[in-house]
């Protein structure tokens, strides 16, 4: 017995509008709204809702036999819901038939996990609340974005409490290993790795209609066959790929989609099952302990991170940043917050890649500029404007712990006015109870007083936080 | 393979790019090993580097019969080319020439630049070229640039050697679009005749075909290199500075679309406040861009640095920290290449035959002044931008090396003598 789990990521980012320096300081929208509304909807169009109506046929005729698993990333949410919301529907749909899971990642598709752990944990949490509100689960597996992983990752993943997380397969980190088993991170014991099966992942995502490659036409039958054959051991297969890959990497007329159609009866023959990776961690043991010292990723030949951090204006880009990280996570005003999201997408980093291999030209043909660049002069001027507006909110002449204790205060005479209230309902309540039941009236006249006091507080509460804004202007 | 090159220019004596290219595609060549290359040049000073191919001059290739020992030849001409050689080509002389006036050796003068009768110096060079093709034994013809094809065409006419000629700019280029007739004539002829023609850029091959109506087969672009810098310019000593500065280095003329420099520096300015603009060169629109920036009240930001030689745009170049090329057309343009040779990061246009081979530098249409004025902002002010313009630059600079042009030069010989299947 052998099991296939699949797993497709969907991902869009917020492309940003072409902004000049000139506009530092004076316009503080960036995106390129036409880019954004034509790319999710031509995508959506062609490949995820297609896709999805394939899959909740498969679901239904195998009668509930056939189950997949999604990363679907916080920003891609946001644009299907405002410009295609009747795919939300259509993943809603799935999501009721229970043979879909949805995976934990981070809201943004960002690389947070390699700067900034707080932040890390801030858009997980972001993230998954997300998925609960549009599908009701509460994600149990992690999966980073591009597959990013190492020893650092897997202790903030099993910190946060999941039980499972996915990553590359990558060969150098494997050696001589299968992907085809399930491992455990050597500093998180407690945290299961699924490996992706790069070959059997790429066969469909890449090569399935490359007529000049050996296996071509690739068939459910041929496919399945390779994947019986394998080992008897080897009991797991992981297919993880972009959901893109139905319909716009591989088009339809390639017939991609009868494939996957044909896939669930051919597994049948070969008593090979389809598991989410919540099941497959139920169910299948690690074989065995991963060391990755350094990050992996799914991305480019090299497998690591230099995709997104490989260059100095890579490297500038995310520092800066991640430099104001600390003083967005102080603020609450929402545009900043939104703003901050989108800003920290990974793709942003990947169009400023500079390899000029046979890897470099898949990020150009990505990449809304015309080189790389161009792409981080762009990022910069907005990245710039957005450190300004940072600034105008929290000076930076004033520092992390100065604010932080300002805002503790406020914080706490917050706490403190909400922790009178509160008392101040329950003696209330207690009050009605004793009026209503026999006790004599003395305890009401110690209550007015008290009574009084929250009402005095509670006006005091804006003035307040408005004077120490104003002193902090002032410094 | 022995082959005969008409050139116009030579190092160190060089007017233009032309006699750089030359040079270093020569050199490139005989670093290939196994070739055997005469130079043709009008006006040899003596001082030309000759370990890597022999120099002929056209001024001292005689055209009429003259008696003169050898002691007086080789006080005349001996600095330049050994007097056996001229005993040699003397036995060649094919016709009367004595109506074109010739001096004391038989030799006609020649300027060696651009004079006003140009056309008859290209002419006195294509008789030469006569002699010099019945005196040596060659393999192939290469002629550089259409001053030299009617010379070329000639040698092919008296040897029938196959023929190449070397396009390292078209009359599109120089007058955009508004064509010389006579030059266009010759340039066109040269292509006719030629068995194979190179073009620096794929965008000068692309004239070639369309401009001049030539087979595409037979059009094939060698992209040109540079020499390595000798280490005393590259550690050339600059005053201190206290601002950024911006270089524009080249012909103030049309062809290099100055107009477009003053006007991203004026949209600079209007953010940045401590940055200077220079322009260095000399040309017919000099005084039109003075009045420009004057105009566009950015004068005590923007400089006119005049024409420089030598070690002076080394100085220059090691002094910015931008560099820019905003050609309308430009079949290859080598400066960038020597910008990123000091480390500087290098703004070009699209237009130019350059950005064909270059990864790392700003490419932007010329006209488009914003994206010009965006790319030299971003330099200034992020950090990153500068040092990775700078460093992969410099690393992308130094494999673009004449050995490897010389060596598809090489390859083009070979194919079109039926050496090669």
């Amino acid at each position: 017995m052998k099991a296939i789990c699949f797993y497709f990521q969907i991902h869009q980012p917020f492309r940003l509008k072409n902004y000049r320096f000139f506009d530092i300081g004076n316009d503080h929208y960036y995106y390129d709204d036409f880019a954004n509304d034509d790319i999710i909807t031509r995508i959506a169009r062609r490949s995820y809702l297609p896709a999805n109506e394939m899959l909740l046929d498969m679901i239904k005729e195998y009668k509930k036999k056939f189950k997949v698993a999604f990363s679907i990333s916080g920003t891609a949410l946001e644009q299907l819901e405002q410009y295609v919301p009747e795919f939300i529907d259509s993943m809603k749909e799935l999501a009721a038939t229970g043979c879909v899971e949805f995976l934990s990642e981070t809201y943004a598709h960002s690389l947070a996990s390699l700067q900034d752990p707080e932040e890390f944990v801030a858009q997980v949490k972001a993230h998954d609340e997300k998925i609960y509100q549009l599908f009701g689960q509460h994600p149990k597996v992690f999966r980073n974005t591009e597959l990013i992983y190492d020893d650092d990752i897997a202790s903030m993943v099993q910190a946060m409490g999941f039980k499972g997380a996915i990553t590359e397969g990558a060969k150098h980190i494997l050696g001589w290993k299968s992907p085809n088993y399930v491992y455990k991170a050597a500093t998180a014991p407690k945290l299961k790795l699924l490996l992706k099966n790069s070959k059997l992942s790429d066969d469909i995502s890449f090569r399935f209609s490359d007529s000049g490659w050996a296996a071509y036409p690739l068939t459910a039958e041929k496919y399945l066959g390779w994947i019986a054959s394998l080992p008897q051991e080897e009991q797991l297969v992981n297919l993880f790929m972009n959901y893109e890959t139905f319909g716009e990497l591989q088009a339809r007329e390639s017939g991609i989609f009868d494939f996957m159609r044909a896939l669930p009866r051919f597994a049948g023959d070969h008593d090979i099952q389809f598991w989410t990776p919540s099941e497959v961690i139920a169910k299948l043991k690690p074989v065995g302990e991963m060391t990755v010292m350094h990050p992996i990723s799914w991305a480019d030949e090299e497998r690591d991170a230099s995709a997104w951090l490989g260059n100095t204006l890579q490297q500038e880009a995310v520092e800066k940043l991640y430099s104001i990280g600390e003083r967005v996570r102080l603020c609450q005003d929402r545009r900043i917050k939104q703003d901050w999201n989108y800003l920290q997408a990974s793709d942003h980093f990947f169009y400023m890649s500079t390899k000029h291999n046979s890897d470099g030209t898949i990020h150009s043909l990505y990449s809304p500029y015309d080189s790389p660049y161009t792409a981080f002069t762009n990022y910069m001027n907005v990245l710039s404007d957005f450190m300004i507006r940072v600034e105008q909110q929290y000076p930076s002449d004033i520092d992390n712990e100065e604010l932080n204790s300002l805002l503790l205060t406020i914080r706490n005479q917050e706490h403190e006015i909400e922790e009178l209230k509160r008392e101040v309902d329950m003696m209330r309540n207690n009050l009605e109870k004793d009026l209503t039941g026999d006790l004599v009236e003395e305890p009401a006249t110690e209550i007015v007083p008290e009574e009084k006091a929250p009402e005095e507080k509670a006006p005091e509460k804006p003035k307040r936080k408005r004077t120490t804004k104003k002193t902090l202007a002032k410094k | 393979m022995k082959a005969l090159m008409f050139g116009w220019e030579f190092p160190p004596h060089i007017l233009g790019g032309l006699g750089t290219a030359s040079f270093g595609l020569t050199k490139g060549m005989a670093e290939c090993g196994d070739m055997d290359i005469t130079f043709v040049i009008p006006k040899p000073w003596g001082d030309e580097p000759k370990d890597f191919a022999r120099i002929i001059g056209a001024n001292c290739t005689p055209v009429v019969w003259r008696d003169v020992n050898w002691d007086h030849v080789q006080s005349r001409i001996g600095h330049v080319m050994d007097p056996q050689q001229y005993y040699s080509l003397r036995d060649h002389i094919y016709a009367d020439f004595n109506h074109i006036g010739t001096n004391d050796l038989g030799c006609i003068e020649f300027s060696g630049r651009y004079p006003e009768n140009l056309l008859e110096e290209i002419n006195n060079y294509s008789i030469v070229a006569g002699v010099i093709a019945r005196t040596l034994d060659f393999d192939v013809i290469h002629s550089h640039d259409w001053l030299t094809y009617p010379a070329g065409i000639h040698a092919k006419q008296v040897s029938n050697k196959p023929f190449v000629i070397h396009v390292h700019a078209t009359d599109f280029d120089r007058s955009r679009g508004n064509v010389n007739p006579n030059v266009f004539r010759i340039e066109k002829d040269g292509m006719t005749h030629a068995d194979h023609i190179i073009t620096v850029s794929n965008l000068t091959r692309r004239t070639v075909i369309e401009k001049y109506g030539i087979s595409p087969d037979k059009v094939t672009t060698v992209h040109n290199a540079v020499e390595p810098l000798s280490e005393e310019l590259l550690n050339v000593e600059v005053p201190p500075k206290h601002d950024k500065i911006v270089t524009f280095l080249g012909r103030i003329t049309m062809q290099k679309g100055p107009e477009y420099f003053v006007e991203a520096a004026v949209q600079v300015l209007r953010k940045v406040h401590n940055v200077q603009f220079v322009m260095a060169g000399g040309g017919d629109m000099m005084e039109k861009m003075i009045r420009l920036a004057a105009r566009r009240n950015i004068a005590d930001r923007f400089h006119f640095a005049g024409f420089l030689r030598g070690k002076q745009v080394y100085e220059m170049l090691k002094a910015s920290d931008v560099y820019i090329m905003p050609s309308v057309s430009e079949p290859f343009g080598i400066s960038p290449l020597e910008a990123m040779q000091m480390g500087v990061p290098s703004i070009i246009s699209k237009q130019s035959g350059c950005a064909e081979i270059l990864d790392n530098v700003i490419k932007v249409d010329y006209w488009d002044t914003n994206a010009i004025a965006d790319a030299i902002y971003s330099i200034l002010e992020y950090p990153s931008m500068y040092r990775q313009l700078r460093e992969n630059g410099l690393a992308e600079v130094n494999q673009i090396t004449w050995d490897k042009a010389g060596a598809k030069v090489i390859n083009i010989y070979k194919a079109i003598s039926g050496l090669t299947p």
